[in-house]
């Protein structure tokens, strides 16, 4: 057999490059550089690596193509998404990199040490963080870059992998409620394996079903193209392809947080160092509906008619899910898990529009939810006593008299998550819905409103907390943030104003984005 | 004159006011007091000139301006006024600095901050004269959700007894109408062709099942915002706990971008939908007046009492917009002005007298005439004008709607009637438990209840009492301004003519 080496275009697979080799890097830092000194040079190859990536991404503007033999698609959504995880993934970076608020910042030394022992006291008390947490994230991100971009199942399933691997390390590295981390990671990799596992057996569905459907000799295959073809010329029995189609999805839900695949997504949140689930929530996010996406609209869209009305009912009930989840919760960063559900759910309804609009407008949600998400989590990881963070939602009580400050900002963000006008959380919801209602399906436009209301109640309690309630004996006050965790928590106020006073700029460029090479 | 930007200008300056106000330390309250007084009354003094360039026989909405928003959703800062617009925007311009002056001691009470309080006052000005000023669907939707910010924190940290309650009742019932809007107002974006322009949605053609669906959506927003029985158990705990001048606000003004939705969006946008669903309206509202008035003639908190007060005027109101007729729409919006004026001075001599027992209860007062006259006349009234006696604003309005549902609905102007005896139940009796009778002793032993109203408060009073008497006996220069916007909104856009006089001949009269 005759194997012929594929065309491989640098340039455009530079974003994940650069950052996969910068991870490398960060390894090697790890072995040749002292100890005192690695964390500042993980921090800033950190930073420069991602802005690398994202001037790569800007080059790469207006490239529309696909390269490693059609394993990796380049192209508008590809770019749009890549430049939004990157400058999301800077943002978490910098409350990763965080190490005034908390002495040694958020994650342990050594995480494996036993919990409790004198030797972890100790390290608790005076031992500077781990610092592979950087590399780490830094594959985890080139692997949310290769997810998005990824033009056939099998790369999907790698990227996928890539960047699950070091997430489950991630989550078990909390400084702090060690054992709540480890249990949220022991979690989110039992169940983040089973999920792989249905992803992998609906690849093996869907091979199977464009081999019956190419006809004996054509063969079959898992890239995009093949499976577009198959869907929409096949008389074969779709049998195949729904069993597939639904494992898929199954795989790939899981990673959104949609219901009933929700159910990690409380656990992992509490428990995990507060940095990562920013992380989680806002790049994760986006790289696993990047993926969604694509397999919709490229792979499966000629069989829209089935698979929209299930989908459809997992939105409906992700959507109810996380609202009614989220009004009994009292820890804040449970409350902001449920909240992160029901935001899957709105954009489950934007990525089930199969058009254009549909498309931009999911993409702007992504983007717009990052930010603000980012940031509220940001706050999160201010408001401290001496056992670390308080995230009860009884000891925010009369934060709004403690620290205006901080209590302003957030309020300003719950408002957003709310919904409320002037806010990007409006004008990304307005997005979603408007297109979905283009695209007749009331019903989820109904059922997001509804839920919304639902929503209000939870985050209204804060703000009731901060601002109404006397602050009481055991309130605990604000740090001061240094200035990465100032900077990220800017940058996300900042861009949840901006996208909800105006919007237009991303909107349109999310318009010009929207269109993937097929 | 007329080119000059004022509605954009008008919605701005107070925005800028309230951050000029908020960025003061909290030591510097009395210079807070005194920016926000002057802020407010220098657009009371643009508004003042905004109201001259207005031609009472012009155009319909005039004032227009338009500037680019979000080009993709073809959504437009567009902002004009038409006479209803019109003179609700003079009423807020004219309440807010009297509001400010009447709570010049409130926010120190609270233990809170003074210059936020102060600043709250004129973000939520600048909300609500945008609410009025849009032209644009979406504009209006923005100022409508965002309006409830400054007004929750308002209840919420400066109110009395139950406030952090009051405050998040009053956000969720809004906010859950403002959602069943929002879906209707994507839904009208996308059947309307991806416009936001009024003038250009009301020359739609929107099939009758959507017109009906859109418009229960609108009007449940406005229903609860304005509010109409069943979805006003809000209003009475939020005018119970806000500060007397937010809630002079709430109601005086808050409370009409309801009633004023109605007549701006529901019936020209949707008119089939709007004459299918009127006599649902117009039973609601029948069942408003007399439930509230019921209800009121039965509460013991004042300011809960004229809460409800308010909820059976909404009732008027709400047949004067459903009768489809000229004259009782005009009366209906002459009553939105006139109720603003009349239930914000109750509300704030209610305020003053609360201030100085310190209990809104109506039985720990009791002859507090005795105490302090002038307050217990301005007291007097206030509730004479807010039962529409002759002679007072209110009056005019009310008998306009009733004679303007009279003509094309005999049984529905005879049972709210009905209304205008029981508000007279409720004023009097609440006058004479509280200023009149034998002097309750536990009153004269408050040192405050001793003092009748200072120089302050007379300000504030004096301008409410003037226009309020001035408006009924000369109400014309209103009349002519709403009374053309009302005619279109009747005529062109619900195709409603008038029934022609029916005096004359002795037939007709017997018909």
């Amino acid at each position: 057999m005759d194997l012929k080496l594929p065309d491989i275009d640098y340039a455009a697979l530079a974003p994940i490059l650069v950052l996969f080799g910068a991870s490398l890097v960060g390894v090697l830092v790890e072995a040749f550089i002292p100890r005192k000194r690695r964390h500042l040079t993980q921090l800033v190859l950190g930073l420069l690596a991602l802005t690398g990536a994202l001037v790569a991404v800007v080059l790469n503007a207006q490239d529309r193509v696909v390269t490693a033999g059609g394993a990796v698609a380049v192209d508008g959504p590809t770019l749009f998404l890549q430049g939004a995880i990157v400058v999301l993934a800077g943002m978490a970076l910098m409350l990763i990199g965080e190490r005034s608020v908390q002495r040694g910042g958020a994650f342990v030394a050594h995480a494996a040490v036993t919990v409790g022992s004198p030797e972890d006291q100790r390290q608790a008390a005076d031992e500077g963080g781990a610092t592979e947490v950087y590399p780490l994230t830094l594959f985890a991100v080139s692997g949310m870059l290769l997810f998005v971009a990824a033009n056939d199942l099998l790369t999907m399933f790698i990227a996928l992998e890539a960047f699950s691997l070091p997430l489950y390390l991630l989550c078990a590295l909390a400084r702090r409620r060690r054992l709540l981390s480890q249990e949220s990671a022991l979690k989110y990799f039992l169940l983040g394996s089973y999920a792989s596992a249905f992803f992998l057996f609906g690849m093996a569905l869907v091979y199977g079903f464009t081999v019956g459907a190419g006809g004996t000799g054509s063969g079959g295959g898992v890239d995009f193209g093949t499976i577009r073809t198959a869907v929409t010329d096949s008389a074969a029995s779709e049998v195949l392809l729904f069993a597939g189609l639904a494992l898929l999805s199954i795989g790939l839900l899981f990673k959104i947080a949609a219901a009933p695949f929700h159910v990690w997504t409380p656990d992992v949140y509490q428990g995990a160092p507060t940095p990562i689930t920013g992380f989680m929530a806002a790049c994760t996010k986006v790289a696993a509906f990047g993926g969604l996406l694509r397999v919709l609209h490229v792979a499966f869209s000629g069989a829209s008619w089935d698979f929209t009305p299930v989908l459809g009912a997992i939105a409906v009930l992700t959507m109810l899910v996380g609202a009614i989840l989220a009004v009994t919760q009292t820890d804040i960063k449970r409350l902001l898990a449920y909240s992160s559900v029901a935001n899957a759910g709105y954009l489950l309804v934007g990525a089930l529009v199969l058009s254009k609009d549909g498309l931009s407008s999911t993409m702007f949600y992504l983007v717009a939810y990052g930010f603000t998400v980012l940031a509220a989590f940001g706050v999160v990881t201010l408001v401290r006593d001496a056992d670390g963070e308080a995230t009860h939602l009884s000891r925010w009580a009369g934060l709004g008299r403690r620290s205006p400050l901080y209590a302003g900002l957030f309020t300003f963000l719950l408002l957003a998550f709310a919904g409320i006008p002037l806010t990007s959380g409006f004008t990304s919801k307005f997005a979603v819905f408007g297109a979905a209602l283009d695209a007749g399906q009331s019903w989820l436009v109904i059922a997001g409103v509804l839920t919304s209301m639902i929503l209000a109640f939870p985050y209204l309690r804060v703000v009731v907390m901060m601002w109404l309630s006397e602050p009481g004996e055991s309130t605990p006050t604000v740090s001061l943030p240094g200035g990465l965790t100032a900077a990220a928590l800017m940058i996300g106020v900042v861009a949840t104003l901006v996208l909800g006073v105006a919007p237009a700029p991303l909107l349109d460029l999310a318009n010009g984005a929207a269109e993937f090479v097929r | 004159m007329s080119d000059f930007p004022f509605l954009s200008v008008l919605t701005v300056a107070p925005l800028v006011g309230a951050l000029v106000v908020v960025f003061l330390p909290a030591s510097r309250g009395e210079l807070a007091k005194r920016i926000a007084l002057g802020w407010s009354l220098a657009v009371l003094v643009l508004s003042v000139f905004m109201w001259i360039a207005f031609e009472a026989g012009g155009d319909r909405l005039q004032l227009r301006e338009s500037y680019s928003w979000i080009p993709r959703w073809g959504v437009n800062f567009t902002f004009a006024a038409d006479g209803i617009a019109l003179v609700m925007l003079m009423l807020i311009a004219l309440l807010v600095p009297l509001v400010i002056l009447a709570s010049w001691h409130d926010a120190e009470k609270s233990k809170r901050s003074v210059p936020v309080y102060f600043a709250l006052l004129l973000f939520l000005e600048c909300t609500m004269i945008g609410v009025f000023a849009a032209a644009d669907v979406f504009l209006f939707y923005v100022f409508f959700e965002v309006m409830l910010v400054p007004m929750y924190f308002l209840i919420g940290s400066y109110g009395g007894h139950q406030r952090q309650y009051a405050a998040v009742k009053f956000f969720l019932y809004s906010l859950v109408g403002g959602l069943f809007m929002l879906a209707a107002v994507i839904g009208l974006w996308v059947v309307g062709g991806k416009t936001f322009d009024w003038q250009a949605l009301t020359q739609i053609d929107i099939s009758t099942g959507t017109e009906r669906w859109l418009f229960l959506g609108f009007f449940l927003a406005f229903a609860i915002k304005a509010p109409f029985f069943p979805f006003h158990t809000w209003l009475p705990d939020a005018g119970g706990a806000a500060p007397a001048g937010a809630a002079a606000l709430l109601v005086g003004v808050l409370d009409k971008v309801g009633t004023f939705g109605i007549l701006r969006y529901c019936l020209p946008l949707f008119p089939e939908a709007s004459k299918w669903f009127a006599p649902y309206a117009i039973a609601l509202a029948l069942i408003g007046i007399i439930y509230a008035a019921l209800l009121a003639v039965g509460q013991n908190d004042l300011k809960r009492l004229v809460s409800y007060t308010s909820i059976a005027h909404f009732g008027f109101i709400g047949i004067g917009l459903f009768a489809f007729t000229t004259q009782a729409g005009t009366g209906a919006v002459l009553y939105m002005v006139n109720h603003g004026l009349a239930t914000g001075l109750l509300f704030l001599v209610v305020g003053m007298l609360v201030a100085r027992r310190g209990s809104a209860l109506i039985t720990d007062f009791g002859g507090a005439g005795k105490l302090v006259p002038l307050l217990a006349g301005v007291l007097f009234f206030a509730g004479l004008a807010s039962l529409a006696l002759p002679g007072t604003a209110p009056f005019i309005s009310e008998f306009l709607v009733l004679i303007g549902t009279y003509t094309v609905n005999k049984p529905v102007a005879i049972i709210a009637t009905a209304g205008i005896i029981l508000a007279a139940a409720y004023v009097l009796w609440m006058v004479q438990r509280t200023t009149q009778g034998t002097l309750n002793p536990a009153l004269s032993g408050v040192e405050a209840m001793r003092k009748d109203l200072s120089v302050r408060e007379k300000v504030v009073v004096a301008p409410l009492i003037a226009l309020l008497l001035l408006l009924g006996f000369y109400p014309k220069p209103v009349t002519d301004v709403i009374n053309p916007a009302v005619q279109a909104t009747m005529e062109q856009d619900l195709g409603k003519q008038d029934p022609a006089p029916t005096v004359g001949t002795v037939q007709e009269a017997h018909r």
